[in-house]
């Protein structure tokens, strides 16, 4: 039996960011992960590192999107640092573009909703008319009504982010044990072991970072975990030389030159295959806002199943039956990598959630509580 | 779209053609979608243009050539329908076929589809195989047969295999005589056990003898190396090799490379099917029954791309398959399927049982599949260097080739992993110290060939903007 | 690099090889005219700017990728050549026309 300070279930990105976090701390985290193919809602994420659109009604999400975004440029420093491996992380600001006038005024409804709810913390937003976005993003079509615009916005290469990530886990003595799905896990209050892959691992701590997964493991540890998948297509393109300066919620323009299209939301249980009549309706919109693409070649389209809490928010909870058991999930495995590394493993490690996680807790899904 | 089509057949190579003409014959209203302008596949390329304009030519490509004749009137003059120059880029499980032609993306549906997409050449991830001046021997032999076009200047051929042997006959046939070939494989005593079966099928020995009697006739030297790397600094300058423990290098303007063929396998993977690995043909086959259904039901898979059996024996596949699809589709009775199959199972089996000498004798060492010098690229696409994928699996435990993928893009690029899969896989399997069956493939998905934005943008299915909102 | 073998037939079809008028037979694909008329490197990587050109000519291996009448990223051993098509080498990533 191998001994560790906490235990990591899960090798995507929330997972291995919190996995890198304790290991920053100095501690020793074990990160388990399953095989080569499993539901890696991470290596089919869209990239976006974003804050408009994030939280309405819930000015707590707002907030801790905000936190990680502010974050992000310092974490992804830290990684180049550590690693020589760079995220490819900006952040120049992102639009939402809208092909009406009713896409438009709904879009300007609840950019003025995340700016009240926003309070002190402070939300800027810009409704930019079909001109004024013409001189940010000169390749839009005539279609293009206008668009929503915060500074806050940007994005990275997830893969290279989740590279970064193992690397640097790696770099600060973080082990990284790969095929070891769960088999089984004994818990006692601050005391875990768990057999995965034919193997053994103890560790006062234990987090759940499995996405789908988590809703299966928590059953083991006294967590409610109720995330089922909602599936997202994405397009990907050849690469072109630099046309989209600035990031928008359906495309983005990497550091490779390839442009990505998406992302759609269908339930469709765990088939996590792409199906031609959304991929049409991502490409007649990409073309809309965009009519050079028109002419530009796919290289791939594919399909991933985003983690999703019945309400759309992470889901961070201690077990009060096993302290020292923790879940993080969330569908922003992107956006929030950064507070994943540097806050919730701090509060992992510290054996409690502050209380500006508690919008976040398991408690929200309590019948008898809602009723 | 138009009307349900009982059987779509995707390529019109030997496989596909046999498929097409069987299936006319069974009453079964058939498609048929391939990707070059004519008929004939990689094997039989551009044979009806060539036998119209060039038939000098014919001559000295060889009589194995010439049969694609008789294969093309055939299937030209049975009631199909032929789409010529279609890239097919989905096969939906249920039958739905997307397509491109003429610039134009189209869908059709199908009950059964039959894919026949042949083979491709193995990769050889050999240092400077991305240099101008570098192509696959089938590459030379596609422009010889269909173009008429030779190299020009000093010239080798690489690698192994009875494609490499016919190529340098076939030019020198034409008057253009290669400098040397340079044989990386040649395993005289793996294959010796096998040599019954292949005595089964003569012709193939028959065959083999006559090309190296005529290349030794031609003074053509055939070297066995042990090293061998291509130099030049914007184009293909010498190679250098190792023969009997002497380095030698030779100054040359192109090189063929070749190591036996593969199944050409996106297709395949895209639909899901299984597969398992073989690893004397060092590649993935699709599982099929003996009639050449595979693990999903409405698909079946003839020829090359369902495991290594030559032109003559794509044929048979393609003519069993069609049977068996007739079968499923209540066409014809299980017994008259027999009836019209035995023949061409009984000539399935004889060149089936004369793949294991050739497979053995051509099997690719180590060093010619997973290359040991660092600094060779094995991702053509994305420039990913063999040295880069050791130190993730070794350094950084990656497991398979999906997490190789997301970490450095290899396989990510246009080719979608075609020239780099294999060897990726096999890489991975090494540095794990695991079979290759335990690390998988990449998960190949659609589109397979490329279509343009705007394509799916006017796609002929509803929307669904239900998924597709701000 | 590349040479018609004596015995073709004399008709050809007239096109353009980066700004070269050429003939080539009919049949001919956008990447044989290049490996007839053409530069020894055909395009030039997006990755790092290596110089690549044709390799597999049966559609596999992408490294044909040429601008064919203006259109970039096209694979030219899959584009049958017609009359007055203008074949041009490819460098780096490709432009796009906003």
């Amino acid at each position: 039996m191998a001994d560790f300070d906490a235990i990591v279930i899960g090798g995507g990105l929330v997972g291995t960011a919190v996995a890198y976090g304790i290991a920053r701390l100095g501690r020793r985290p074990v990160l388990l992960d399953e095989g080569d193919i499993a539901h890696r809602a991470s290596r089919g994420n869209f990239g976006l590192v974003w804050v408009q659109s994030k939280g309405i009604g819930v000015p707590e999400y707002q907030r801790w999107t905000r936190q990680s975004s502010d974050t992000w440029a310092d974490f992804s420093k830290e990684l180049l640092e550590e690693t020589g491996i760079g995220t490819g992380h900006e952040r120049p600001g992102g639009v939402t573009i809208c092909l009406s006038e009713e896409e438009l005024d709904k879009r300007r409804r609840l950019m003025e909703q995340l700016h009240i709810e926003a309070g002190e913390t402070n939300f800027d937003y810009e409704i930019l008319r079909h001109a004024e976005l013409k001189k940010m993003l000169p390749a839009i079509g005539p279609d293009v009504v206008g668009a929503s615009y915060t500074r806050y916005d940007g994005h990275a290469n997830p893969l290279f982010t989740m590279r970064a990530l193992h690397a640097a886990l790696l770099k600060h003595g973080g082990t990284y044990v790969p095929n070891a799905r769960v088999e089984s896990i004994q818990a006692a209050p601050n005391h875990f072991v768990i057999n995965a892959g034919g193997q053994s691992f103890a560790a006062p701590r234990l987090v759940l970072g499995a996405g789908l997964g988590n809703k299966a493991l928590g059953e083991m540890v006294g967590l409610d975990v109720p995330v089922r998948p909602v599936r997202g297509q994405i397009i990907v393109t050849e690469r072109l030389q630099p046309v989209l300066p600035i990031p928008t919620l359906m495309m983005r323009q990497t550091v490779e030159g390839t442009i990505m299209i998406g992302e759609s939301r269908e339930e469709s249980g765990f088939d996590d295959t792409t199906s031609p009549e959304v991929i049409h309706t991502l490409a007649q919109r990409a073309v809309k806002s965009f009519p050079f693409l028109k002419n530009v070649r796919i290289v791939r389209t594919w399909g991933a199943l985003r983690v999703m809490a019945p309400d759309g928010l992470p889901i961070y909870e201690q077990s009060s039956e096993f302290p020292g058991a923790f879940v993080c999930t969330c569908h922003s495995g992107v956006t929030l990598a950064a507070s994943h590394a540097r806050y919730y493993a701090q509060y992992v490690m510290d054996g409690a959630l502050p209380a500006e996680l508690a919008r976040f807790s398991t408690k929200r899904f309590d019948v008898r509580a809602a009723a | 779209m138009s009307a349900v089509h009982d059987l779509a057949i995707i390529g019109a190579g030997p496989a596909g053609m046999a498929a097409a003409v069987m299936a006319a014959e069974l009453r079964l209203s058939t498609v048929v979608l391939d990707e070059q302008p004519e008929p004939g596949g990689q094997i039989y390329r551009g044979i009806e243009r060539l036998a119209a304009t060039r038939s000098r030519h014919l001559e000295l490509l060889g009589p194995d050539y010439a049969l694609g004749l008789e294969l093309t009137r055939a299937f030209r003059a049975s009631s199909i329908e032929y789409l010529s120059g279609t890239q097919v880029w989905q096969v939906e499980p249920a039958g739905r076929i997307f397509y491109r032609r003429n610039d134009v993306a189209g869908i059709l549906q199908a009950k059964k589809i039959l894919i026949a997409p042949g083979a491709m050449e193995r990769p050889m991830p050999v240092p400077g195989w991305t240099l101008p001046g570098v192509l696959t021997c089938g590459a030379g032999q596609t422009v010889l047969k269909a173009n008429g076009l030779a190299p020009k200047g000093r010239f080798v051929l690489a690698g192994c295999g009875p494609l490499l042997l016919l190529l340098a006959a076939q030019l020198t046939r034409c008057g253009i005589k290669p400098t040397a070939i340079l044989q990386t494989t040649f395993n005289r005593w793996a294959a010796a056990p096998h040599l019954l079966g292949f005595l089964g099928a003569p012709a193939y020995l028959i065959k083999g003898l006559g090309l190296l009697r005529e290349l030794k006739a031609a003074s053509i030297p055939i070297h066995n190396v042990s090293r061998f790397a291509i130099k030049g600094d914007t184009q293909a300058r010498a190679v250098e090799f190792v023969c009997n423990g002497a380095a030698r290098t030779i100054e040359v303007d192109t090189v063929f490379l070749h190591q036996g063929v593969v199944p050409n396998s996106n297709l395949a993977w895209s639909l899901n099917l299984d597969h398992r690995w073989d690893d004397v043909q060092r590649c993935y086959h699709p599982k099929l029954d003996a009639w050449g259904r595979a693990s999903n039901a409405a698909v079946l898979v003839a020829g090359d791309a369902g495991g290594i059996v030559g032109a003559k024996g794509a044929e048979f596949m393609g003519l069993i398959a069609a049977a068996a699809a007739a079968v499923d589709l209540g066409k014809v009775g299980a017994e008259q399927a027999e009836d019209r199959t035995r023949d061409a199972k009984t000539a399935l089996n004889k060149q089936r049982a004369a793949r294991p000498f050739l497979d053995h004798l051509y099997r690719p060492e180590q060093r010619w599949i997973a290359p040991p010098e660092p600094d060779t690229i094995v991702c053509r696409c994305e420039e990913v260097r063999a040295g880069e994928i050791r130190r993730l699996v070794t350094e950084q435990n990656c497991p398979g080739p999906n997490q190789l993928k997301s970490f450095v893009r290899c396989g990510m690029g246009p080719c979608q992993g075609r020239l780099c899969g294999l060897t990726a896989v096999e890489m991975i399997a090494e540095s794990r110290g695991v079979p290759v069956s335990e690390v998988g493939y990449y998960r190949i998905r659609p589109p397979i060939k490329p279509v343009t934005i705007g394509d799916l943008a006017t796609l002929d299915v509803p929307e669904r903007n239900d998924a597709v909102h701000m | 690099m590349f040479a018609l073998l004596p015995d073709n037939p004399f008709e050809r079809i007239t096109v353009h090889v980066d700004g070269n008028t050429v003939g080539v037979p009919p049949g001919f694909t956008a990447a044989a005219a290049m490996l007839l008329h053409g530069a020894s490197s055909t395009r030039t990587t997006p990755v790092t700017g290596e110089p690549r050109a044709p390799y597999c000519m049966m559609g596999v291996c992408f490294e044909c990728l040429m601008q064919i009448d203006g259109e970039p990223n096209q694979q030219g051993c899959l584009v049958t050549v017609v009359e007055g098509m203008r074949i041009e080498r490819q460098l780096g990533k490709c432009k796009v026309d906003e």
